[in-house]
């Protein structure tokens, strides 16, 4: 029974997409059946995760056929924290679209790659073979392609191409990379490889060097990583607001979370990397917030902040390759509780940047303001996630940056801190002159609606219902941060268990490698019939 | 062998990237094919190239024969193009849609409003 467990997150959206894609002229059936998906994945995600965190990692051999001739998924403690969190967002933003949206994306099949993207995050997380990630990239991305351009419009079209053109540049360099590691060790299993390349990398290190290049690059666009950004924040703004939730919540972390399996795990001997991103984060965090001061859109603002703490998590990773195992572990913490804590924030404010845009048809900054009056509940909403991405004491933000900020000091890296630094207090300014020009200033005469300008509706009358499926998973969020401020010992214990267990390469490799024990807790898929 | 084979996957890198670069977002979707193609021809060439000695177990033999080629490359070319196919359809239908909505090829420069 267990072995079934790891392959639910996978299953459950397929067949919901599926599902939905059948009812799709039903706009009701249709999202209840998104609905109950959502839930379902939630809770197949606590399973896992509670299973896991008693009994250990569950490797299954898909298909029956052992590694590393077969395809392994490994439900690990990072794989699958990251499967419940993504779950989690998923539930989030299905409620939040149920409050608005458009019934012709519904019947376009907005549920229905909604489900494929988030069937691709979760085996991107589940894997245990590198050519496989591939593929689930592949699958996200085009889930992510048709949310993007949905509904179709100047703008859309236009960020639709510059992102599926970025986005396949990525995935060629990654299947090259692919190719080359395949070419040097003859194996995917991403245990097996790291086993291979350790020995081959002292024959031919050019040759790993290469392939690894290829992968920073191909995980550094989708992480959106300092000098690769610039697809996103041409393109985050564009979507619908939910759609850009998840996106903002979900897909540079799958990057971030692809760079850390990767380097950490199946190539920790390049020294090189970690140098580069040890650079690259504290560029990525300067820039990402620098951006942000120059935007006037609600969203675009956002986007830009996305990059820059980005750029904390990839100082986490590029921590670990510290000679002290103390400050690999805790760098490795750090990176992990930053992941968690940033996808629930992010996506909260994207939740909240929707319900400004529906109460009043704009995102532009300088035609916004008096939402204090006009709604003071979103100005809690929105200040909660807000302060937390600034990091200030008692939210989650506050510990996650006191954690890397700790790390980057017992690793000796005090410039890269000091830029840290500065990028929080940059991002508390750049959050404040969101919270003085959407909420605190009066609000402007209103404007003449411009023709033809863009897509954005004019401002309507706000449905109490609508309002209300928007809020409360935007409540929700902000009491988790609330929650995680309050008792951040809980989370960080996860970070702790989940941190150790990346940084366990030996018995990643023990467990999922060729040589694995089939009596230890994996499973075959064909046990399930027996 | 292996010599044109590497020399052809520069070409088509090359190409393909001269490609992405144009204005033009029809020759986005050439660049984009051939992208596709020079990371399968990259993989089929960093595997090894085996002339003529498929994966295949002769009659009366219970093995593949010696020095085989490894069937495994071509698995994941198989998959990758089949992924690259699915992506360039959706492709060439956003570009098409946006040389509608924009009325020229030119997405990025051919916008005056913005």
């Amino acid at each position: 029974m267990t072995g079934i467990l790891p392959i639910l997150p996978i299953m459950i959206p397929l067949v919901t997409a599926c599902v939905c894609l059948l009812v799709s002229g039903r706009r009701r059936t249709q999202r209840a059946i998104a609905l109950t998906g959502a839930t379902a994945l939630l809770s197949a995600g606590i399973a896992l995760a509670v299973y896991v965190w008693h009994h250990g990692s569950v490797v299954v051999h898909v298909g029956g056929w052992d590694a590393p001739v077969g395809i392994v998924l490994v439900a690990d403690p990072f794989a699958v924290v990251m499967v419940l969190i993504a779950a989690l967002m998923h539930l989030a933003v299905s409620v939040y679209t149920l409050g608005r949206s458009d019934a012709a994306h519904e019947r376009h099949g907005y549920f229905v790659a909604m489900n494929i993207l988030l069937m691709g995050v979760c085996g991107a997380f589940l894997t245990g073979d590198l050519f496989n990630l591939y593929v689930w990239f592949e699958v996200m991305l085009i889930g992510s392609f048709v949310l993007l351009v949905m509904g179709g419009g100047r703008e859309r079209m236009r960020a639709g191409i510059q992102y599926v053109t970025l986005s396949l540049l990525s995935s060629a360099m990654f299947l090259a990379g692919v190719g080359i590691l395949y070419g040097i060790a003859h194996t995917l299993n991403m245990a097996h490889l790291s086993e291979r390349l350790a020995l081959a990398n002292v024959d031919h290190p050019w040759l790993v060097t290469a392939a690894s290049v290829l992968l920073l690059i191909s995980f550094g666009i989708k992480a959106a990583v300092f000098p690769l950004y610039f697809w996103l924040p041409a393109s985050y703004h564009a979507p619908a607001p939910a759609v850009s939730a998840i996106f903002a919540g979900l897909l540079t972390k799958v990057g971030v979370y692809a760079l850390i399996r990767v380097f950490v795990v199946v190539m920790p001997f390049s020294s090189y990397i970690f140098t580069v991103l040890l650079v690259a984060a504290g560029l990525t965090m300067l820039m990402g917030v620098l951006g942000a001061v120059s935007q006037t859109g609600f969203r675009r603002v956002l986007g830009f902040h996305i990059i820059s703490q980005i750029g904390y998590m990839v100082m986490g990773l590029a921590l670990v390759s510290s000679e002290d195992p103390q400050v690999r572990e805790l760098a490795m913490i750090a990176a992990v509780f930053y992941i968690l804590h940033h996808i629930i924030v992010k996506t909260n404010l994207f939740l909240v940047g929707g319900i400004v845009l529906y109460l009043t048809g704009t995102e532009d900054l300088s035609r916004l303001g008096g939402m204090l009056k006009r709604a003071p509940w979103l100005a809690v909403l929105f200040m909660i996630p807000a302060m937390s991405l600034a990091g200030l004491p008692p939210l989650s933000g506050f510990w996650a940056k006191l954690t890397v900020i700790k790390a980057g000091l017992s690793g000796g890296q005090y410039l890269l801190t000091a830029v840290a630094l500065l990028a929080g207090i940059l991002t508390l300014v750049s959050m404040l002159k969101l919270w003085h020009e959407v909420f605190w200033k009066p609000a402007p005469e209103p404007q003449p609606v411009v023709i033809g300008g863009s897509s954005r509706l004019k401002p309507t009358t706000a449905s109490k219902r609508s309002l209300l499926l928007m809020a409360a998973p935007s409540a929700l969020l902000a009491t988790l941060t609330i929650a995680i401020g309050l008792f951040p010992q809980a989370l960080l214990s996860v970070a702790e268990v989940t941190g150790r267990s990346i940084l366990d390469r030996a018995g990643y490799i023990e467990r999922i490698g060729p040589s694995a024990n089939p009596d230890t807790p994996t499973t075959h898929t064909s046990d399930i019939y027996r | 062998m292996i010599l044109i084979g590497s020399i052809l996957v520069g070409v088509l890198y090359a190409a393909a990237l001269y490609l992405l670069m144009a204005r033009s977002s029809v020759k986005l979707v050439f660049g984009l094919m051939l992208l596709g193609h020079a990371a399968n021809l990259l993989i089929f060439s960093a595997a090894g190239w085996v002339r003529a000695r498929p994966p295949i177990v002769p009659v009366n033999a219970d093995v593949p024969p010696v020095g085989h080629a490894d069937p495994l490359p071509q698995a994941l070319i198989l998959t990758a193009i089949v992924i690259s196919f699915s992506v360039l359809a959706f492709t060439s239908v956003l570009v098409r849609r946006a040389c509608e909505v924009y009325g020229t090829d030119d997405i990025v420069n051919g916008d005056g409003d913005t």
